[in-house]
């Protein structure tokens, strides 16, 4: 089993990058929901049963498809895949690059200097999860209740001029 | 009738606030009237409280009233007090009846003028600190009175104030007679820290039980002494009087001869025990007595401007002063005072009644032959010149000075103070009558058509004669042996009585002294009414005119303080004209801007930089946390 | 099930969550720079789950949730602002959109 959490890792770091790489949108947006499933993958793993189901149903199912939706109402074609093509040149790699890898070379060396352990590969399921939602979290659900409302509003309200303006595009 | 003296100070206040507060509004009859009456009537009460003072004097001589408490800080609560002995009653009566006589002339000579209202606040004001300073209790009223005596000598100086010339007198009178204040003021703070107290009386009693010559009273008497060269002229501070001249006549007579520059002489008499107790400083007091006398005798006589003529010799006169306090003739010092108030104010407003008549001429080159004009001028004029060079029998006074030379010739090692004294009598006396000779004798220069007010020649006249006789008192006891007015202020001043060991001393020193007065009298006609152009081809020789240049320019001493101080202090004020200090809160007001340039320009509106900045910061922070 | 050692885990979450910032960074196509942001939400999401495997603990799933319902509300509001952007400015570029420029 823990041979497969670090072929889904992998996985899923392979295809990130290709992510973050790829000019074609929906080319990335494939890899991306690739990327997530290795995640699911390796959260089942680990035993966290309930949020490989919300990863697979939520983040590669709904949100992904908001995505595709969105790409096809704006109708990218092939000029906007040459126009990324011609942004993605070398350098532009290189202070991002660095950046990063600096900060991952702090982040290696601040880890390395504790060894906390391993998981336990216990099963925290669905009803552990659950009772601790509606417990001691209730609160933090019912303010998350509110962000959906209101990215749900804000989602609604600064989308209604679009379509209007989608619908007279030829 | 002693109970009343607290209107002598307080009279001449009101005069100025009435003046001050109605800001010119008033007619100029009502302002003489609120001004000379308010100055008259001080002047009327000064005398009533001498005649009953001297007739039944208080018990211990001394009279002092207490106000109120001027304020309380911890142990300090100094009393606006006054003070009344033998020594502040004679400095009051002078100061009271000499500025009355000054105002009633001030109506005539001033009457034209559109500050008329302006110059008598202003005057007003002088008498009444003047007045608060010589019958102060404690130091720090006196200093009250010192300092507002140097702000009223500094507005009248200034009073023509549309002349860029007057306000730069003003000021350099006001400047050079600061250096004095502080260090007065500082005297004032050390005193207070080692004593605790600042009423005079008391600092004196305290003072005596220190050693003499120990740190502390000689440190406190050369303070005192530095406040006192400074307002009193003396060297090497003496160059704002002559400029003084700026200002109206009658404030040179009021301010720069009779009363506010003898406040140095009055503040060494008030503390002479302090003085006594500091026998350098002392000693100091009589050598700048001495050597100021001289050399400011030699450049009166290289004058041709009648009022600066009249300066060096108030210097030179207040010089002999500070010898006698030298020398602790103290008694001595205060008798010259009173009769130099009368002669020298009287000789001030005879110059600006003959000013005032030749329309603002002070050349005495260009006067010359006005006895027949002004007779009665002249005559007055005659008899304060002759009390100034001491001549008897012309006039009684002529002692004043010669009790000065007695003493310092009976002080130990007093001899060469002595003879610089006796040359500054040949030299007093010969640029007195050089003046005279120049003024009132000659061919006439002008046909001057004018005549004096009578408000101006009573008080000139009235101050002559006074001056001519005050010496009666002091006479009485050669005469009849009672009561004169050296022992009568050895109450509040006891010095050193020292007599000559023979009868025949006194006669033979007082032929000496008469004997160069009249050597100088007599040079003088030679060389300016005689034989004018002996004078003038001693003055083109080489020598010669290298003298009178220098003389002239009162030594150099202006132009030595010029390169001293000035020069280097315009050469400062333009290094820093852009202000160095400034340099370091520009430089921060720079580093701010160039801050804020640099944090604007990050605030572009691209998203992915703001990203990139927070991702930079992560790392700093990451790193400090993993470094740390 | 998998016994990792949870820095493993850590730095597995680590490095999504740099590949995410780098796309951010260097992607200046405003859809790109959405699906990074994602992808960094869901690496937080990983090392969060990692330390509720640990410790056996239900909360790291809760975080988890947590992180899942903001996506959800952010991608909501910022793919209509996407599209309300190219609708006014005609282009997906976010270096053409910098009117928030001080």
């Amino acid at each position: 089993m823990t041979a497969i959490f670090y072929i889904s890792a992998a996985i899923a770091v392979v295809a990130t990058f290709l992510t973050i790489t790829r000019v074609n949108v929906v080319h990335s947006l494939l890899y991306f929901i690739c990327s997530l499933l290795a995640t699911g993958v390796m959260f089942f793993v680990l035993g966290a049963t309930f949020v490989a189901a919300l990863v697979v149903i939520i983040n590669a199912g709904a949100i992904m498809v908001l995505f595709v939706f969105v790409i096809m109402m704006l109708n990218v074609g092939p000029q906007s895949a040459d126009q990324e093509r011609a942004r993605l040149r070398p350098h532009v790699w290189i202070g991002p690059g660095l950046l990063s890898l600096l900060l991952l070379i702090e982040l290696v060396y601040s880890l390395g200097r504790y060894h906390t352990g391993v998981t336990s590969g216990q099963t925290v399921g669905p009803q552990q999860v659950g009772t601790a939602l509606f417990g001691p979290y209730l609160l933090a659900v019912e303010l998350a209740s509110m962000l959906l409302l209101a990215g749900l509003l804000g989602a609604y309200h600064l989308g209604r001029g679009v379509m209007t303006f989608m619908d007279r595009k030829p | 009738m002693l109970s009343l003296l607290w209107l002598v100070p307080i009279l001449p206040l009101v005069g100025f606030a009435i003046l001050a507060v109605t800001a010119g509004q008033l007619a100029r009859k009502a302002v003489s009237v609120i001004a000379v009456g308010a100055v008259s009537l001080s002047a009327l009460i000064a005398i009533g409280i001498t005649v009953a003072y001297t007739i039944t004097a208080p018990a211990g001589t001394v009279y002092s009233q207490t106000l109120w408490q001027w304020m309380r800080v911890g142990n300090f609560a100094p009393a606006v007090a006054l003070h009344l002995d033998a020594l502040s009653m004679t400095m009051m009566v002078v100061v009271a009846f000499v500025s009355a006589l000054i105002h009633i002339y001030s109506t005539g000579f001033m009457a034209d003028d559109t500050g008329y209202s302006r110059f008598f606040a202003y005057m007003n004001l002088f008498v009444g600190a003047m007045l608060t300073l010589v019958l102060a209790d404690n130091l720090l009223l006196l200093y009250l009175g010192w300092e507002g005596v140097g702000l009223c000598s500094y507005l009248l100086i200034g009073f023509w104030y549309r002349d860029p010339d007057n306000v730069r007198a003003a000021l350099k009178a006001f400047f050079v007679t600061r250096i004095g204040d502080t260090a007065f003021a500082i005297g004032i703070f050390l005193l207070f820290t080692s004593l605790g107290t600042l009423n005079i009386p008391a600092v004196l009693d305290e003072i005596s039980t220190y050693a003499p010559g120990s740190t502390l009273p000689t440190a406190a008497a050369a303070l005192l002494l530095v406040g006192a060269m400074a307002k009193s002229a003396q060297l090497p501070l003496q160059t704002w009087l002559p400029d003084a001249m700026a200002g109206p006549t009658p404030v040179s007579a009021l301010i720069h001869a009779a009363t506010m520059v003898t406040a140095g002489v009055y503040l060494i008499a008030r503390m002479h025990t302090l003085f006594v107790m500091a026998p350098a400083v002392l000693l100091a007091v009589a050598i700048i007595g001495a050597v100021t006398q001289l050399v400011a005798s030699f450049s009166a006589l290289t004058q041709y401007d009648i009022k600066r003529i009249l300066a060096y010799s108030t210097i030179s006169q207040i010089g002999y002063m500070f010898l006698a306090l030298g020398v602790g003739a103290w008694a001595a010092a205060i008798y010259h005072f009173g009769t130099h108030a009368f002669f020298k104010a009287a000789l001030f407003l005879g110059a600006g009644v003959v000013i005032k008549m030749l329309d603002e001429e002070h050349d005495i080159f260009k006067m010359g032959g006005l006895r027949h004009r002004y007779p009665l001028t002249f005559w007055a004029f005659l008899f304060a010149a002759l009390t100034l060079a001491a001549v008897p029998p012309l006039t009684i006074t002529f002692n004043s000075k010669d009790l000065i030379l007695n003493q310092a010739f009976l002080s130990k090692g007093g001899r060469g103070l002595w003879i610089l004294g006796l040359i500054g009598t040949f030299l007093t006396a010969a640029y007195t009558f050089r003046m005279v000779f120049v003024v009132f004798f000659g061919p006439a220069q002008s046909r001057p058509e004018k005549t004096p007010a009578r408000s101006m020649v009573a008080p000139f006249v009235v101050l002559a004669f006074l001056g001519a006789i005050a010496g009666i008192p002091e006479l009485l006891t050669a005469i009849f042996g009672s009561q004169n007015l050296s022992s009568f202020l050895r109450s509040a001043l006891p010095g050193p009585t020292r007599d000559f060991p023979s009868a025949d001393g006194p006669w033979l020193f007082q032929l000496i002294y008469v004997a160069t007065a009249l050597a100088g009298i007599a040079v003088a006609y030679l060389l300016y009414e005689r034989a004018p152009q002996y004078t003038r081809s001693v003055v083109s020789t080489s020598v010669g005119s290298w003298l009178h240049r220098w003389w002239f320019a009162d030594w150099g001493f202006d132009w030595l303080y010029q390169k001293l101080f000035v020069g280097p202090y315009v050469v400062l004020a333009r290094i820093n004209r852009n202000d160095v200090v400034d340099l370091f809160y520009k430089g921060l007001a720079l580093i701010s801007r160039v801050i804020n340039g640099l944090l604007s320009s990050t605030v572009n509106g691209n998203v992915r930089w703001y990203v990139a900045a927070v991702a930079g910061g992560a790392v700093i922070v990451v790193g400090l946390v993993v470094i740390l | 099930m998998a016994t990792i050692p949870v820095e493993t885990g850590f730095i597995i979450a680590g490095l999504l969550f740099l590949l995410g910032l780098i796309g951010v960074l260097v992607r200046r196509n405003i859809i790109y720079i959405l699906l990074a942001i994602e992808i960094m939400l869901n690496a937080a999401g990983l090392a969060f789950v990692v330390a509720g495997a640990h410790w056996e603990q239900p909360d790291g799933q809760v975080m988890y949730f947590f992180v899942l319902t903001m996506a959800a509300a952010e991608v909501a509001v910022g793919l209509s602002l996407v599209l309300q952007m190219y609708h006014k400015f005609n282009t997906l570029d976010a270096n053409l959109i910098n009117r928030m420029r001080g």
